[in-house]
Order: C-alpha cells, then sequence, then structure tokens
C-alpha cells in the first residue's frame, strides 16, 4: 500500500484550524484533547497510559511504527488515547520479539489516528495556542459537521476521569510473601509502577479509585501509593479525602503525577491547569535535598500551584523542580511519612534515573516498622 | 558547583594533521572549546600543528602556538605562558597521546599545570583491552570472549582458545588501524604480525567476531556532581563489522524499542561510572543480539570524538561548548541549552526529524587498496543530511556525496549482473547502499539481501519503498503526467528532479518546471533540540517537503557561501577555514551571512558561525531553491574549494550573481585551451600541450610535445587520475583507462618538464591593484601533487630575478582574467626559464598557510574584495616575515597495507602541518632538502 492510495482524513482543532492528512489505524471519528510528547522511544507505552484517556496524542518522532507493538509492553490492558497524529505512520517494522504490526495493533484496539500531518507545525500551534480540543476523522470530511461534534466534547477542565480507567475490584499484584504490604489506589495505574514495587520486595492489592481508607486500612498495609491517572485532580474529592486520612492515620504514603497532585489537594494546595503540560521522556528534574539532577519521563496536563505551595511550605516542603519551567517536581509533606513526584520514575517509557524514589519508599516503610 | 576561579589559563591541545580518523571535527571542538572558555573570561592559548584549522586563528585563542605536538613545544609554551590547567580532550587520541607523555615528564608537575575535564587513568582504562574486558565482566556486563597477545606464540594460542572467525584488535592505534576479521586458520599469521607491529605496546586482542549484531553509538556528558545526560543515540545501518566511521548511521535510533534503549542507557551510565570521575563527554558503542536483544560493551571514548561532533551536528546541543564549560567546574544545571536559551543545558535532546550521516571514500586516490570495509577506517570525510522521512535523509546523503549521483541511484550507474551485486553486498565497499537498492530491483529476496549484509529489514523495506516508487514513476512519459500527490512523495522521499528526469528519460528543467507550477516546494525546518516543545531562535535549518516554513527571510541584504562539501583528498578543511573567514567577512560589512553545507564535521556548519545555516547538499537543486526563497545579493563560490566553483556556471546561466571574479573569466582559468591562448596573447610561457577526444590523437599530441609527458583528464580535484608517461605504451594504457572511469572528458597531455622546480603564488586581485600574499617554493622538484610536496614560504633557492618574473606574470594573469578575489598559480621553472602550469581563480589549499605564516587575516580582506566592500588599498597590510614556513604533507597510508605509497601527480596526502624554521640550516629543513627527489615515481 502506497501513502497515495491511503483515505484522506481530517484533524480539526477547537479553534477552527485545519490539518489534513491520511488515515491510519481504524477508520472512523474520535474526539479528545489535544497533546503532545517528544520521546523519540516508547509509542507503544504512551498508548496505553491510562493517564492519557481522553487525549489525541501527537507524537513528534519522525517515524512511529518502525519496531511494531509487543504485548508485553503495553502499560495497560489496552490502548487508552482517543486519537493519534503522527508524520510517518510505518507499518513496515523490524522487532524480532514484535507480536504486531502497528496497524494491525492500532485495527485491533479500535484506534482513530491520522498520518501525513505536519507535527511539528502542529505542535509549534500547540506550544502557542496552548492545549484545546480536537476531532480526528477519516469518514466525515465535512468540517461544519465535525465543528458540530467537536462542540459537544467537554473541556478537560474540571473533568473527573480516574473513575472510568480504574480496576472494577481489587486485585492482587506480586509475592504474597513479600516483606511489605503496600495498598494501591488505582486512578489509572501503569503496569510498570506495579512491577517496580513487586521487583523490589511488595506485595501489591490494587483497589478502585474510590475506595474508602477504612477499606484500604482492613487489608493493613505497611503504605499506601497514590497512581497516576488521567483528568482533573481537583475534580476528585474522593481521592482527596482519602489521602487526608491516610494522612492522618500517619501510614507511609507515595505518590506519583495525579498521585501527587492529590497529595498537594490533601495539603490545601490548589492545583492548576497548564498551558499544554509536560509529556516527553527528556525532562531535567533537580532533587533539591541531594543536589542531584535526572532525567525524568513526564505525562501531566495539571500541576500543582508553585504560588499557592509558598504559602504552604510550613506544610510540605519542596523536594525537586523543574529545571526548564522552575515547575514544581515534587513534595514531602513536614511531620508526616508523606512524599510524591509529578513526573514518572517508574519510566516505561523514559529514562530509569528516579527510580530510586521507591527505594526511598521502601525505606521509608522499613523505618516505620523498626520504630514500632 | 560553579565555576573554579583559580583557572585564569587554559591551554588546548589540537589534534595536529587531518589523517584518516582523526579529520576537522578536532578543529570544530577545538575551536567551540577556546570560545566556550573565552566567554567566561578565561585566557586561552593553543598548540596545533595544522594551518589550515580555525582553531589556530587569532580569532579563536589568546596565543596560537603553530608548533610540532611535541612535549618541547608544550615547555615552550609553558615557559612563555602563565598557564594553569590544560585541557587535552578537545584533540582526539593525538591531544591525549601528548598530555600523558608530558605528563610522564613531569611536565605538568613542574609548572604546576592540571589536567582538566580528563581522567588519565580512565582514558588508560579504556584503551587497555584487556582491562577494559575485565572491568566490563566486573560491572556485569556482557562482552566477547577474548584473548590479550604480547607475542606471536600467545596469538596462536587465542585463536585455537576462541575459535574462527575471529577479530585483532591492536592496542593504542587509531580508528581501528590494523584490526581486521580473521576467517580462516591461513590468513592468522600474517595478520597477527600486522597487528603486533602496528600497535606501539606490542599488543593485540584476539577476539571472537560477533557478525551481524546491530551497533550503537550514544553521547554522553557528564559533569563534576556526578549528573549524567544522553545526547545522542546513534543506529548504525551496517551492522558490527564494519567500523563506525565506515558506517552509514542515523539518529535518532529507527528500529530499538523504549526496553532495548533503556537498557542501553543505563549500561552507557553504568560504564561510564565505572572508569572514573571525570567531567566531560564520553562515547559509548554497543552491539546488540537482534534475534533476543541481548547486550554487549563494545567500547568506551572518555572524551570529545568524532561521533560527539556529529552528534552536536545532529541535535544541535554542542557537545565541545559544554565539555568545556563542565571542565572548569560548572554543573549541568547551572547552564543553559545554547539553542533555545531558556531551557537547562541537564536535558536529553529529541528530534523530529531524520539525520543519516554517509562517509565519504577516497580509494580512486589508493591504487592497490582493498577496497573491502572492516573493522579498520577508510573514509577521509563524512556527509549529514537531515529530513523528515528516513528515505529523504538517505538521498540527501547521496546527494552530499559530491560523487556525481543524483540520490540514491535513479541515475544510468546501475548494476544489473547479480552476481557482481550478490558479491558486493556481502563483502561491502564504498558502494554497497547502492548495491542493496540494485539487488532490490532485480527482484532479489529481502532475506538474501539481510542474508548477506545483515542489514536491518527494516532499512531494506525502506529501500524497497524507492523501488516501488520507481516503478510507478516509470509508468508515466512526461513531468505533466505525474499526478501532484505522488509527485510530492517523490519528493518526500528525497528524489531529486534530476532522478526523475532520468526514469522518465527527460530534461530536468521539464521536471523543474513541472514541479514548481505544481508548488511543490522546499520548506525549511529548525533544528532546535526539542522537537519544538519550546521556542528555539538559532537560525540551523534544514529543507523538506512539510507545510509551514520556519526559514522567514530577513529583510537585510545577504550574500550566500557555498561550503565545500565532505572532505577528501585535494579538498579538506583549508576550504572550511576559508568559508568561516568569509562568512566573518561579510557579517563585518553589513550584511546577513548564510551558509550552505554538508560536512558535519566543520567549524563552518556550527550554528552560530554564520547569520544563517542551511545545513544542506551543496547540490544544484538545493542550493537554488534557498536562493529563490532568501533572495540574496549574491553567492560566493571562490572558497568552498573545486565543490563550489563547479557551481558557478549554473549561477551565471541562471542569472545569479557571483560575487568576485565573473564566470566566464573563472571558466577561461579552468578550460585548457582558451587558458592557453590567453598565455599566448600575454606572452607568458607554458607547456607544450593537446587536449584528446581519443587514444589516437592523444599519441599525435604525445609525440609532438615530446616524453614525458603528463597525462589527465579535463575537470578534475587533486590531479585525480593523473599520471606521467614516457612512451606511447604507457600513454595508450593511461588514456584508455581515464576513459573507461570517465566518460565524457577530454583527456590533456601536457609535456612534463623534467627536474624543474615548482613554485606557487597566491594573489589578491580587486580590478586594479594586484597583492602578492605568498610565494612558496616546492621543495620537491615538478612532479609530485602541489598537495604532496613540501613547500617553503617564502622561496628558498630561486633566483630574484625568476621570483620578479612570477610576480610580473601573476599581475598580468589576474588583470587579464579580470580577477576579484582570489588566485593561485602554478610555476615550473626549468633553467630560468618561468612557465606557467595552471591557474585556480580561487581559494587555494596554501591560502590559509600563508595567511598564517604571516600573520594576515587575507581570507577577510579577499572577501570584502570579492563583495566590493573594500578595495586593496584600504588595508594596511603588514606581513610578519621571519624565517621560513614549511609545509609538510601527512599520508594516511598506514591504512592502507598494500598500497602503493610512491608519490606523483596525484594527491594522496590528507593533510598537512606547518613548521616555522629560522634559515635554511635548520637540521629538519635539511632533511627535507636532501630527500627531495627520493619520492618521485608516476
Amino acid at each position: 500500500m502506497t501513502k497515495s492510495d491511503l483515505k484522506p482524513a481530517v484533524l480539526l482543532l477547537e479553534d477552527g484550524t485545519i490539518y489534513r492528512g491520511h488515515s491510519a489505524g481504524k477508520i472512523g471519528t474520535t474526539t479528545g484533547e489535544i497533546c503532545f510528547n517528544t520521546g523519540m522511544t516508547g509509542y507503544q507505552e504512551i498508548f496505553t497510559d491510562p493517564s492519557y484517556f481522553g487525549q489525541l496524542l501527537v507524537t513528534t518522532n519522525a517515524h512511529i511504527g518502525n519496531y511494531g507493538t509487543k504485548n508485553l509492553d503495553a502499560e495497560s490492558n489496552s490502548i487508552k488515547i482517543s486519537g493519534l497524529i503522527v508524520k510517518n505512520f510505518t507499518n513496515e517494522f523490524s522487532r524480532k520479539m514484535a507480536d504486531h504490526s502497528i496497524q494491525d495493533y492500532l485495527e485491533t484496539e479500535d484506534l482513530v489516528a491520522i498520518c501525513d500531518i505536519d507535527t511539528r507545525s502542529l505542535v509549534k500551534y500547540i506550544r502557542s495556542k496552548g492545549a484545546m480540543n480536537g476531532i480526528i476523522s477519516s469518514e466525515i470530511l465535512d468540517i461544519d459537521q465535525l465543528k458540530a461534534k467537536l462542540k459537544q466534547v467537554p473541556s478537560m477542565e474540571g473533568l473527573e476521569l480516574s473513575s472510568k480507567v480504574t480496576t472494577d475490584k481489587p486485585y492482587f499484584f506480586g509475592d504474597p510473601h513479600s516483606d511489605h504490604k503496600v495498598a494501591v489506589l488505582d486512578f489509572g495505574i501503569k503496569k510498570n509502577i506495579l512491577e517496580c514495587f513487586s521487583k523490589r520486595g511488595c506485595y501489591l492489592k490494587v483497589f478502585p479509585a474510590k475506595t474508602p481508607f477504612s477499606e484500604l486500612k482492613a487489608w493493613n498495609p505497611d503504605g499506601c501509593f497514590l497512581s497516576n491517572g488521567p483528568g482533573d485532580p481537583a475534580s476528585m474529592d474522593y481521592a482527596i479525602a482519602t489521602t487526608k486520612e491516610i494522612l492522618d492515620a500517619d501510614m507511609p504514603v507515595f505518590g506519583i503525577c495525579l498521585g501527587h497532585q492529590i497529595l498537594a489537594l490533601a495539603n490545601d494546595i490548589p492545583t492548576y491547569k497548564m498551558h499544554h503540560g509536560h509529556r516527553g521522556i527528556n525532562h531535567p528534574v533537580k532533587n533539591i535535598v541531594t543536589g542531584k539532577c535526572e532525567i525524568t519521563s513526564q505525562n501531566h496536563g495539571f500541576g500543582v500551584s508553585p504560588d499557592a505551595i509558598k504559602n504552604k511550605l510550613d506544610k510540605v516542603k519542596i523536594t525537586h523542580r523543574n529545571l526548564n519551567d522552575d515547575t514544581i517536581e515534587g513534595i514531602s509533606v513536614i511531620g508526616k511519612k508523606a512524599f510524591s513526584v509529578q513526573y514518572h520514575p517508574e519510566a516505561s517509557p523514559g529514562p530509569h534515573d528516579a527510580r530510586y524514589l521507591f527505594d526511598d519508599f521502601i525505606s521509608l516503610m522499613s523505618s516505620v516498622k523498626v520504630n514500632s | 558547583m560553579p565555576r573554579d576561579l583559580s583557572i585564569k589559563h587554559i591551554l588546548i591541545i589540537g589534534s595536529g594533521p587531518i589523517v584518516i580518523g582523526q579529520a576537522c571535527e578536532f578543529d570544530y571542538s577545538g575551536t567551540q572549546a577556546s570560545r566556550s572558555l573565552r566567554e567566561e573570561g578565561i585566557e586561552v592559548s593553543l598548540i596545533n600543528s595544522n594551518p589550515a584549522t580555525i582553531m589556530t586563528d587569532p580569532v579563536t585563542a589568546d596565543h596560537v602556538y603553530l608548533l610540532p605536538l611535541t612535549p618541547e613545544s608544550i615547555i615552550q609554551i609553558l615557559e612563555e605562558q602563565q598557564i594553569d590547567a590544560v585541557l587535552p580532550t578537545m584533540g582526539g587520541q593525538t591531544a591525549l597521546n601528548l598530555a600523558i607523555e608530558a605528563g610522564k615528564m613531569g611536565i605538568w608537575e613542574k609548572y604546576n599545570v592540571r589536567l582538566i575535564g580528563v581522567d588519565i587513568d580512565a582514558i588508560e582504562l579504556a584503551e587497555n583491552r584487556e582491562k577494559f574486558k575485565q572491568l566490563m565482566i566486573e560491572i556485569g556486563m556482557y562482552v566477547a570472549p577474548s584473548r590479550i597477545a604480547n607475542s606471536f606464540l600467545e596469538g596462536k594460542e587465542a585463536a585455537q582458545e576462541i575459535g574462527f572467525p575471529l577479530v585483532i584488535r591492536p592496542s593504542y592505534t587509531l580508528g581501528g588501524t590494523g584490526g581486521g576479521f580473521v576467517f580462516s586458520e591461513e590468513e592468522f599469521d600474517d595478520k597477527l604480525r600486522h597487528g603486533l607491529n602496528l600497535s606501539p605496546t606490542h599488543e593485540v586482542l584476539v577476539e571472537q567476531a560477533v557478525l551481524g549484531w546491530k551497533e550503537y553509538e550514544l553521547e554522553l556528558l557528564r559533569d563534576d556532581n556526578d549528573n549524567v545526560v544522553i545526547i545522542c543515540t546513534v543506529e548504525n545501518l551496517d551492522p558490527m563489522g564494519i567500523h563506525t566511521g565506515d558506517s552509514i548511521t542515523v539518529a535518532p535510533a529507527m528500529t530499538l524499542s523504549d526496553t532495548a534503549y533503556q537498557r542501553m542507557r543505563n549500561d552507557a551510565i553504568k560504564m561510564m561510572r565505572s572508569l572514573g570521575n571525570f567531567a566531560g563527554g564520553c562515547n559509548v558503542q554497543f552491539a546488540i543480539n537482534p534475534e533476543d536483544e541481548k547486550l554487549m560493551a563494545i567500547e568506551i571514548n572518555p572524551r570529545v570524538s568524532r561521533s560527539s561532533a556529529l552528534a552536536s551536528k545532529a541535535t544541535g546541543y554542542p557537545i565541545a561548548k559544554i565539555a568545556a564549560k563542565l571542565a572548569i567546574g560548572y554543573t549541568l544545571d547551572e547552564l543553559k541549552n545554547q539553542i533555545t536559551k531558556t531551557t537547562s543545558a541537564f536535558f536529553e535532546p529529541t528530534l523530529d526529524y531524520v539525520i543519516v550521516k554517509m562517509p565519504r571514500w577516497n580509494f580512486a586516490k589508493f591504487a592497490g587498496a582493498d577496497h573491502s570495509l572492516g573493522l579498520q577506517m577508510k573514509s577521509v570525510g563524512e556527509v549529514m543530511a537531515i529530513g523528515r522521512t528516513f528515505n529523504e535523509a538517505l538521498q540527501k546523503a547521496c546527494q552530499s556525496q559530491e560523487n556525481n549521483r543524483n540520490g540514491l541511484g535513479a541515475d544510468m550507474k546501475e548494476w544489473i549482473q547479480t552476481n557482481d551485486i550478490l558479491h558486493r553486498l556481502e563483502f561491502a565497499s564504498d558502494d554497497r547502499i547502492y548495491r542493496l537498492k540494485d539487488a532490490i530491483r532485480l527482484g532479489i529476496p529481502e532475506k538474501t539481501i539481510f542474508k548477506l549484509t545483515k542489514i536491518d529489514p527494516w532499512y531494506i523495506r525502506q529501500i524497497k519503498e524507492l523501488v516501488n516508487l520507481e516503478m510507478e514513476l516509470i509508468r508515466y512519459n512526461v513531468a505533466q503526467d505525474i499526478p501532484e500527490p505522488f509527485f510530492r512523495k517523490l519528493k518526500v522521499n528525497g528524489y531529486s528532479d534530476a532522478q526523475i528526469a532520468w526514469l522518465l528519460r527527460i530534461n530536468e528543467q521539464e521536471v523543474t518546471d513541472q514541479r514548481k507550477a505544481l508548488d511543490i516546494r522546499r520548506t525549511y525546518k529548525m533544528v532546535d533540540t526539542c522537537a519544538a516543545e519550546f521556542e528555539a531562535k538559532t537560525p540551523y535549518f534544514y529543507s523538506t517537503f512539510d507545510e509551514e516554513n520556519e526559514s522567514i527571510p530577513s529583510d537585510k541584504k545577504k550574500i550566500i557561501v557555498l561550503g565545500s562539501g565532505p572532505n577528501r583528498i585535494g579538498q579538506g578543511i583549508e576550504f572550511d577555514y576559508c568559508c568561516v573567514h568569509g562568512l566573518m567577512a561579510i557579517r563585518e560589512s553589513g550584511y546577513e551571512s548564510i551558509m550552505i553545507n554538508c560536512n558535519p564535521e566543520t567549524v563552518s556548519t556550527d550554528f552560530d558561525v554564520a547569520d544563517k545555516l542551511y545545513f544542506e547538499p551543496v547540490f544544484w537543486e538545493h542550493i537554488e531553491e534557498i536562493i529563490e526563497l532568501e533572495k540574496p545579493e549574491g553567492v560566493i563560490v571562490q572558497l568552498g574549494g573545486q565543490t563550489a566553483l563547479k557551481l558557478a556556471e549554473r549561477f551565471h546561466k541562471n542569472g545569479i550573481k557571483i560575487f568576485g571574479t565573473d564566470y566566464p573569466d573563472m571558466d577561461l582559468a579552468e578550460d585548457r585551451g582558451a587558458f592557453s591562448d590567453l598565455l599566448k596573447e600575454l606572452n607568458i610561457p607554458y607547456p607544450k600541450y593537446g587536449a584528446a577526444d581519443n587514444a589516437d590523437e592523444a599519441l599525435v599530441i604525445a609525440n609532438r610535445v615530446t616524453y614525458p609527458v603528463l597525462v589527465r583528464p579535463s575537470y578534475v580535484l587533486g590531479g585525480q587520475r593523473m599520471r606521467i608517461v614516457i612512451n606511447d605504451d604507457e600513454l595508450e594504457e593511461q588514456v584508455l583507462s581515464i576513459f573507461k572511469h570517465m566518460p565524457n572528458n577530454k583527456v590533456l597531455i601536457d609535456q612534463f618538464l623534467e627536474r624543474a622546480s615548482e613554485a606557487e603564488i597566491d594573489a589578491i586581485c580587486d580590478g586594479e591593484d594586484v597583492h602578492i600574499m605568498g610565494i612558496m617554493e616546492h621543495i620537491e622538484p615538478a612532479g609530485i601533487h602541489s598537495g604532496d610536496s613540501c613547500a617553503l614560504l617564502p622561496p628558498y633557492s630561486l633566483s630574484e630575478e625568476v621570483i620578479e618574473t612570477m610576480k610580473k606574470y601573476t599581475i598580468k594573469l589576474a588583470k587579464a582574467l579580470k580577477i576579484k578575489g582570489l588566485i593561485n598559480i602554478q610555476f615550473a621553472i626549468k633553467e630560468d626559464k618561468v612557465y606557467v602550469i595552471e591557474a585556480n581563480p580561487r581559494a587555494s589549499r596554501t591560502t590559509p598557510f600563508i595567511a598564517k605564516a604571516y600573520r594576515v587575516p587575507y581570507l577577510k580582506y579577499a572577501t570584502q574584495v570579492m563583495i566590493g566592500a573594500k578595495k586593496l588599498k584600504d588595508f594596511d597590510i603588514q606581513k610578519h616575515e621571519e624565517g621560513y614556513a614549511i609545509k609538510v604533507p601527512v599520508f594516511s597510508f598506514g591504512k592502507f597495507p598494500n598500497v602503493d605509497k610512491s608519490l606523483g601527480p596525484e594527491m594522496k596526502s590528507t593533510g598537512e602541518a606547518i613548521r616555522f624554521i629560522k634559515d635554511l640550516n635548520d637540521p629538519y629543513f635539511r632533511e627535507l632538502n636532501k630527500k627531495r627527489s627520493m619520492f618521485l615515481s608516476r
């Protein structure tokens, strides 16, 4: 199949901007908030990361699909992005260990994608105009029809999405004879977070997002984990309330990404919707406590308010900062055994520089055990 | 930690003359480092014996020492300057070896000089194969089974233990010198002996050969606080078994999953840390087994290297510049990204384009050389191409090569014999990528191609896509028939108009016209380190066929300088020196300076040398598009060697202004017949000559001018295929060989002036006045190419009368040719009679040499004259005349064990050194002079 044989497709943004390209993946129509990821590896991990739920993903790497897809590389049980926008959709792949080509994978997973787009120009546009909703279609090419459909898509701000991607019922992960028991609140967790815990000697019980504290406590865990996930953290009253209870119980707690925002909110520090977020695997973070720097994997459209936190420095300590824009990348709660980071120490995709945070959490749980 | 304020004066060691495996990338790194340190208010002294470099220019450093790279020179500098620290990581293995030697002699200690940016133990550990292997095993890395051998006997034992195929790698050699595969016992003894001989410590590593694994390179930077970033990951298209310097390489990695890549990243950092605690650049090489993605550590180089120059250009992240700052104590988080200026230098660049690096070989220059590629680097230069698809970048790389190809094939040079093609796939040479496409075109299955080449199927399939496109294209008859989307698709895949024209058997202009009618034009995208995540203002662009054009022309008056493309024998770093000075002069004269070049090793392609950089092939179609976008006042072709000059005709025909000497006058100098007529008219003697279209004519001419004669094709570089012949038989053989290899060419036959002296003059003419920059007299007699002969500035044995005659002829010729800018004239002197051999209406190989020796910014002056900003009388030229400067050619014969090392009219040297002497009693000069006639062959 040569490109000129491909079906035409269109991408329409909320402000009326139109990009025309060709259809890839499933023929159809899809909507979501547009965002871009600058990683050069790990497209499959990104597609399947539940934090991307409800988003149209632009990949900046020139070719996507070169090494196919591999079932084991998925970060959850299905593709979570709403749509995909690429420059070169490269269905010819080469990897001995791959299971599928990208086209087969997207078709099986019902994902609508558009290719042959000037993704660089699109990224520049998002960079200047900010995140906004968009619609991709390879079946409707009439702009007015698309505009009408796009109008019905709600704004990401104020949107609660965790309950759409969390587990239905609790499940266990890892070796029951492990040293530590961690209660995981699943707001849309990536598989590799569980792997990182379990490899370090943790037995996990993963709970649905809206599980009350009493249920977590009933399992008698050594610590709690607040996972990553999609949507606006400020809309998640239930999670904020649970986290407050965990803190009151003085239980060790660790949060990643959305979990970090929830921990801040539980300490009355507000979050805000960023202009276009941080998504990529090359974001520089400085650990203010150790003075060391780490290259991190990031994926967030909301952040912890850097202004509001200034008034709460008696309650929380800023532990990590972004070296590019000085945004808050990590906090710890003073007088509690709680800390969190905005980025993804579990990586997948991305560098493993920050994996020490899992070890830190395990040390924290161990120290509590020794003391009691 | 902020910078170490106790360091006030730093010595940078350069890499010396250009040799294979150590080229002008170190001029780039040294220049960057020097500028980076001076930015901090640090005084910089610099030593390098290579006069063709920008680093040794007064604009780069505070104190420049054009001295031999020896401990004695170091002592001289340390006596004269208050040096606090030495930075030896910018000048390749040569600089490191000198730093180590000086260290062992206690020189650094004596003068209280600190070594910065380097850990000598780490260097020695990385270079010592056995220790390196042991260390890798200790830290849990997998390495190929191997044994070290210090004697012939030990080598034999090792082979018995490891079995065949195996690899022999001599310790402490450059660019894999002396390394090679051994497939059977029969060839083992010779190769072992050769390896032991080449190693300065007579040590070789006998290692199991891992053929067919995929090869990768990572470029790392680390600071004093042990913060590490990976600047670039490069995937070799050619798998293990071909030296990375001879491999086509691609960035970002095309066929690497995140899981595999992150393991590689982790291991690279682990390997770097295991070596020691140095702050600076580091290159790590890996192999991956495509079957199970098992990773193998190959090599680590704890210094700035050829690949870091490439990585800098590929990503926009200036590694040497940052590494220099790390060496004086800064940490990465204290520094800014040099492209965005707002974000942190502690980050990992991300690409939204594809880079293809393609080596440039010069096998034709080494008669008898083994043309096969292996563990030892044989290329003399490289090009880099940038595109939005792999195929676009690949074809642009082919267009950048300047070897008369218009892209990846689709010209008349395809092979059609299946057996020949299969053989070339298995035994790689400089044309393997072209043969791979031929194979696909002939329907050879992908599996077979993979079996023979072990090139990842992804690449084979990309090239197959090109073959499919060509099949589709040839269904059309004329350019107007090609539907717009398909036409665009061809361009997106990198096809030049010339290739499309050839496939349709039509005229290139028809294709171009139709393309423009369809408005299929190049757009330009920025290389910005961050895939557009942040705003960048650095004017570093490449072309592609996409929607948005980011290169918005300013309303300033602009001048374009054409670069000299890849380094090769006969055209090297000296032309980059000329281009850089040209750009500076243009800027100074109030114009916007625009650079077009495709050589990643150069200073001219550094993103802050010109006001705007187009990293593009120096290839007509690309240049024309840039000119149509930028609408410059004109172009300068005199500075980029023959590459740029060759394009003059097309500029002229298309009505594009050439600054300096006009095209018809330049052509007059290049056209042998017309030029001789001019000499005759001016009453200037020249050797008898004739031009022949066939062997019969050649015989008649040769007998008329009388043997010995000089035979050569017209319009070539560095005396390519030029020979001296002494009788009819030899002449016939030579003429037939030229017509075979270079059809559609004329053969020029010149009377050879035996035992004549040779000299050359470089001059500037502004249309009215002529200034003689310098006169260089060759030590060897006529017959050895001027690039290969030793020469003295000023002349040492020519009479006053001869010198005056040469000057007189130069002035006459410069005026007659209406030269505006530079001219180089070559003379032969026999029995006090002066003959003009040739005139080059452009910067020559010796222009930078003279500028350096006399300490006059001649290139700046020449450029200002070319663009009409100044006249010669506006300059107060004060030559620093003291003793003599000797130009000494340097060869890379060590890379080609069986090559004919004799010298003749065809240039073979890869680089040159400068050496100053007080008078002719100097022992170095006397030795050269004694041997003057020894090397001449034919």
